[in-house]
Formats: C-alpha cells, sequence, structure tokens
C-alpha cells in the first residue's frame, strides 16, 4: 500500500470535483476509470470557464484593431504567455504558442531548413546540409522524430539516433561517436511517453553543447507531471502541449532561447507575423510574433493559462509525488502478476507518470478491451513511438498514465480488471511463475 | 462482453491455413497504423473469368485476436471457392463490420465470420478485423483479378 499521498481524501475529492467528465459512466453504467492522460488529459472547470469567458466577453482578433475588444483579447493573450512563460521559468517573449507540440517541433525543423539556403554567418548552427548530422533517440515519439527524418531529407543532413537499452534507457555508450562536430541538433524527450524513462537533459545537453548542437527537447510527459525550469534544464528549445496539461486542445507551447528565436527565419508566414510588406518582399516583427502567422488560439491559450494557475494552485510537487505513488503501486501490482511484464525502468527507478505493459500471448488491443469493458481506459498500440516498440521487441503494449486526479481505488481497478485478461483469453497464469 | 466469441478465440489461438505458401500469384503486406497488426497474405487464383477459383490463401498474421481470428476465417471461407463467391463473402462480411451492430451477418453467407458481428459495436476494432480482408481483397487485385464489383473503400482508422 501507499503510505503517504501528498492530497488528503478530502483534498482529492475537491480535485476531482474540478472535473465535470468524472462524473459520467461508460460502457453499461460502469464508473470512468481514466488512465489516459499521458495521450489528453481531462479539462478541470476553470479551464473551460476562462475559455467560455474569453469568447462570451472579450472575442476578438488579438494584435489587430483599436477598439476596446482587441484591447482587451491583446491583453489576456498576452497575459496567458506571461503565465506560461512564469510556469516554466523563461521570459515571456520566449514562449511562442502553436497548435500542439508537433508543430512546435516542426516549427524549428522547418526554421532551420528555411535558413538553410541563406549565407548569413548568423545561421550556421542551423541544420544546413549534406554533411551536417542530427541525431535522435529511438525512444522518441513520432513528433519527434518524423520532423527531423523530413529535415534530413530536405536539407542532405544524415539522421543518426541514440539506441534504447534492455532497461528501457538511452544507451549512452557510443555518444562520443554519435555526437560530433557534425552534429547541429540533438533532439531527445524529457520522459518518454511509453517507458516513464527521464532522461539526464542537463547532461545530454551540456555534452550537445561541448560539440556546438543545439539541443530540441520533447516536454510533453515532463511539463505536466515534474517541475520543469529551462533556465537550469540545459535545453535551446523545449516544446509541450496544452491539451496533456489539462489546458485546451488546439495550444501548444514552443520555447526557445531569445538569441535563437531572434535569428531563426519563420515556418508559417502571412498575416501577425509581419514588420513591413510591399509587393516584392517582407519583414517580420520580432520575436514570439514572428513565429504566430495568422489570428492566433488566443481563447485556448488563455485556457492554457487558467491550466497553469490550476496546477500551481495544487503545486507541481506534489502533483508529481500524487502521480509517482501511484505509478509505483501500479509497478509493485504488476511486479505480482508474472504474466505481465512491464517495460521500462525497474520499481524504484524515477519516471514519470507512465507505465506500460505486455501481457505475453494477449495482444494490447485485447488487453485494452477487456480493461475498457470494466469502465478502465487505457492507451494500447505503439502509443506514436513505433521504432521504440520495434526496440523492445513488442508490436504493441497497454499504458496506464496518470493524472492528479487518479486515485489508489483505480490503480486497484486497473488491477482487478486486468486479472480478467487471462480468464478471458485462457492464459496459463502459472506458467511463468518460478 | 459480446465481442469475444468462442470461435474468435479459438481461431486466434490455432489459425488455420496459417504459414506462406507456394505457389502464388501475388502477396501483399498490410499493416493497422494504429497498433502496428501486420498481416503477409499470398493468393493463388486459377481460372479465369468467371470460373476463377481461389485455389489458396496463406498468410502470416502478427496481431490482437481479432486481427488473426478474421484471417484465419478469411482462409476457411475462400479457400476453393469462386473468386465472385469470396468477394461476396468479403462484402457481406464488411456489411457487417461497419453496422455499428445493425447487421447480424448471414452464416450462409459467411460462415464463421457471424463470430464478428460483436466487433462492428466496436469502432476502433473494426479495421482489425477488415485487414486481413483488404489485404485479400488488395492481392487478388494484384493477381490480375478484377474486383471492381467491391467498393474499394476501407473504414478509415485513426493512426498515431
Amino acid at each position: 500500500m501507499v503510505d503517504v499521498l501528498p492530497f488528503t481524501d478530502g483534498e482529492l475529492a475537491a480535485i476531482r470535483g474540478d472535473f465535470p467528465i468524472l462524473t459520467r459512466t461508460v460502457r453499461d453504467g460502469r464508473p470512468l476509470v481514466y488512465l489516459d492522460s499521458g495521450a489528453t488529459s481531462h479539462k478541470p472547470r476553470p479551464v473551460l470557464d476562462a475559455e467560455r469567458a474569453f469568447y462570451e466577453q472579450h472575442n476578438a482578433a488579438v494584435h489587430r484593431g483599436a477598439h476596446q475588444l482587441a484591447e482587451e483579447a491583446t491583453d489576456d493573450f498576452e497575459a496567458a504567455r506571461a503565465t506560461v512563460a512564469s510556469f516554466i521559468g523563461a521570459p515571456a517573449d520566449e514562449v511562442v504558442f502553436t497548435k500542439n507540440a508537433t508543430e512546435a517541433l516542426n516549427l524549428v525543423a522547418y526554421a532551420f531548413s528555411n535558413a538553410a539556403p541563406t549565407d548569413d554567418p548568423k545561421d550556421e548552427r542551423f541544420v544546413r546540409g549534406a554533411g551536417d548530422e542530427i541525431l535522435v533517440t529511438e525512444m522518441e515519439h513520432h513528433a519527434n522524430l518524423v520532423p527531423w527524418q523530413e529535415l534530413a531529407r530536405r536539407t542532405g543532413a544524415t539522421l543518426r539516433w541514440v539506441p534504447v537499452d534492455t532497461d528501457g534507457a538511452l544507451d549512452l555508450s557510443g555518444l562520443d561517436e554519435l555526437l560530433t562536430e557534425r552534429t547541429k541538433v540533438f533532439a531527445f524527450t524529457h520522459v518518454s511517453n511509453v517507458l516513464g524513462t527521464v532522461n539526464p537533459v542537463a547532461d545530454l545537453a551540456a555534452r550537445a553543447h561541448a560539440v556546438g548542437a543545439l539541443v530540441v527537447v520533447d516536454a510533453c510527459q515532463s511539463v505536466p507531471h515534474l517541475a520543469v525550469d529551462v533556465a537550469t534544464l540545459g535545453a535551446d528549445f523545449i516544446a509541450f502541449s496544452g491539451h496533456k496539461m489539462y489546458g485546451p486542445m488546439g495550444v501548444g507551447v514552443l520555447w526557445g532561447r531569445g538569441e535563437l528565436l531572434e535569428v531563426m527565419p519563420p515556418f508559417l508566414t502571412g498575416g501577425s507575423m509581419i514588420e513591413l510588406v510591399t509587393m516584392e518582399r517582407s519583414t517580420y516583427a520580432p520575436a514570439p510574433q514572428k513565429f504566430e502567422a495568422g489570428v492566433p488560439n488566443a481563447a485556448q491559450a488563455v485556457g492554457l493559462a487558467a491550466a497553469v494557475r490550476w496546477i500551481e494552485g495544487l503545486g507541481i510537487d506534489r502533483i508529481h509525488a500524487h502521480e509517482a505513488a501511484l505509478v509505483d503501486l501500479l509497478q509493485r501490482g504488476l511486479s505480482e502478476r508474472p504474466w505481465v511484464r512491464v517495460v521500462g525502468p525497474a520499481v524504484g527507478t524515477p519516471r514519470g507518470g507512465a507505465v506500460a505493459f505486455v501481457v505475453d500471448g494477449v495482444h494490447a488491443h485485447d488487453v485494452g478491451q477487456v480493461l475498457d469493458d470494466a469502465g478502465v481506459a487505457v492507451r494500447v498500440g505503439h502509443h506514436c513511438a513505433w521504432p521504440l516498440h520495434r526496440a523492445l521487441g513488442a508490436t504493441a503494449t497497454t499504458r496506464a498514465s496518470f493524472a492528479v486526479h487518479n486515485t489508489v481505488a483505480e490503480v486497484e481497478a486497473l488491477l482487478a480488471a486486468l486479472d480478467r485478461v487471462p480468464v478471458v483469453f485462457g492464459l496459463d497464469t502459472e506458467r511463468e511463475a518460478s | 462482453m459480446d465481442l469475444y466469441q468462442e470461435l474468435i478465440l479459438e481461431h486466434s489461438k490455432r489459425p488455420h491455413h496459417a504459414g506462406l505458401r507456394d505457389p502464388f500469384d501475388a502477396e501483399v503486406h498490410h499493416i493497422n497504423p494504429t497498433c502496428g497488426d501486420e498481416v503477409t497474405l499470398r493468393v493463388d487464383v486459377s481460372g479465369t473469368g468467371a470460373e476463377a477459383v481461389v485455389t489458396d490463401v496463406s498468410y502470416e498474421a502478427q496481431g490482437c485476436s481479432i486481427s488473426v481470428a478474421s484471417a484465419s476465417v478469411l482462409a476457411e471461407e475462400v479457400i476453393g471457392h469462386r473468386v465472385d463467391e469470396a468477394l461476396e463473402t468479403f462484402e457481406a462480411m464488411r456489411a457487417m463490420l461497419t453496422s455499428r451492430g445493425q447487421v447480424a451477418g448471414d452464416e450462409t453467407v459467411i460462415g464463421d465470420g457471424v463470430a464478428f458481428a460483436g466487433v462492428s459495436k466496436y469502432p476502433a476494432r473494426v479495421k482489425c478485423a477488415l485487414l486481413g480482408w483488404t489485404a485479400f481483397t488488395d492481392a487478388l487485385a494484384r493477381a490480375g483479378v478484377d474486383i471492381s464489383s467491391t467498393s474499394s473503400t476501407s473504414p478509415q482508422g485513426v493512426s498515431s
């Protein structure tokens, strides 16, 4: 059992009370046990209220027009930027709002190749062409892999990757050969969305910087679950999504060092991001506006800021402690079942809010279906990390991922539902016991 | 839950006609990007036109119980049948699977395929059940068989 949970039962009840969706039932009246927050989190009422209030009271296209609503909408949008920036320890003008984390990562990759044809010496740090190398890892979500594959294809640069070891950690034994003066960018995840592995960002960033490479970190599974401070993290860019941190869908964040954002060419172009436009050419606004073409997702940004305030009200460290306790409880429960194999770090190793596992002999899709029948919502498949699953020797895994509203009883509900899997599929559960 | 009928579990544990065999006229490899299920499927066709017969379907299926069992039932229902009959069976399976629980399926047309009626209530699993069947029709087309009698669209799955 878990000895100490950071929230009292009363506090947890209040937290759960903030989520309207947790009162609904699924599959013939069963309570919803939502263990898929790693895919998308549910939204507490203050977030829904903030988005609605923006539309009901201030709705206008931001950074345009001189009327009062336009002023208010712009103020709300920029205040949201300041709130999100402060949450990660960044100056406001280093935060770019995007559609999602995937767009944020594409923004960096496209800005690099947009810089490639120019002769501006300031751009030498970016991927320019053949001879340059892009380093990623085998544990990346497709969002932090495919954009780099495409950047390599567009520029003629070479893509290389750090393999994953059998414990689900990065195998850094060959890093000196992989990370060289040819490496222009090292892109890796802070916390694996499958394994829960927490990568040593500061160490990796220091080694990348020593050879002059820029560091791009996928922070989707860290920012919602543990304290992230870009001033000490070591990265040059981080990307994360709003909808995985209790915020609305349709808003993501790119943070980049100001000096880099300043010299990076834009990705998307059009209205809002310009300084001066003639029929022949245009000059661009300073960052972050340079990277926010078109009418931005102001209502969603405002909703995300409300999510940040909601998180700050609970305390990110308490959220982390709560989720870590549930992860530990689940890992221990799974380890008592010899027919279940957890992928990723062993019990007791720090990990993020996700636990993925395999029931040998039963496909993850079937495991997930049995859990769903009990009202337990988990993710099944390769979780947008297909190469990682190949490296693990698994076609697919079942993943439970936590949020602050999850409870010990929900972990127990998952384990109880899981015990039906061997029954339904006729597994010999003694087979591997020894 | 009515998804995992005994017939489905039996077929998934002991898939009929499994393994890749010679001779064959075409081989295809289809995947379900949602979960990484894969099937490699071969067809061997003899005769032409209205007399064309599916002489063999062999396959290697790696995936969930629904996709493996579906490939097994497919092989069971089409081997030795005329191509036009096999395509009718495909159409009947697809009509049932995409009916959201509205079509029970006719055992005289789809045989053990009726066990998959429950799948149609789970939209995320329909693609699993159709994986082998879409591979089969693709393989027929590559083998030079006219499959224009079938509507070529398959349900859109979610990819990630």
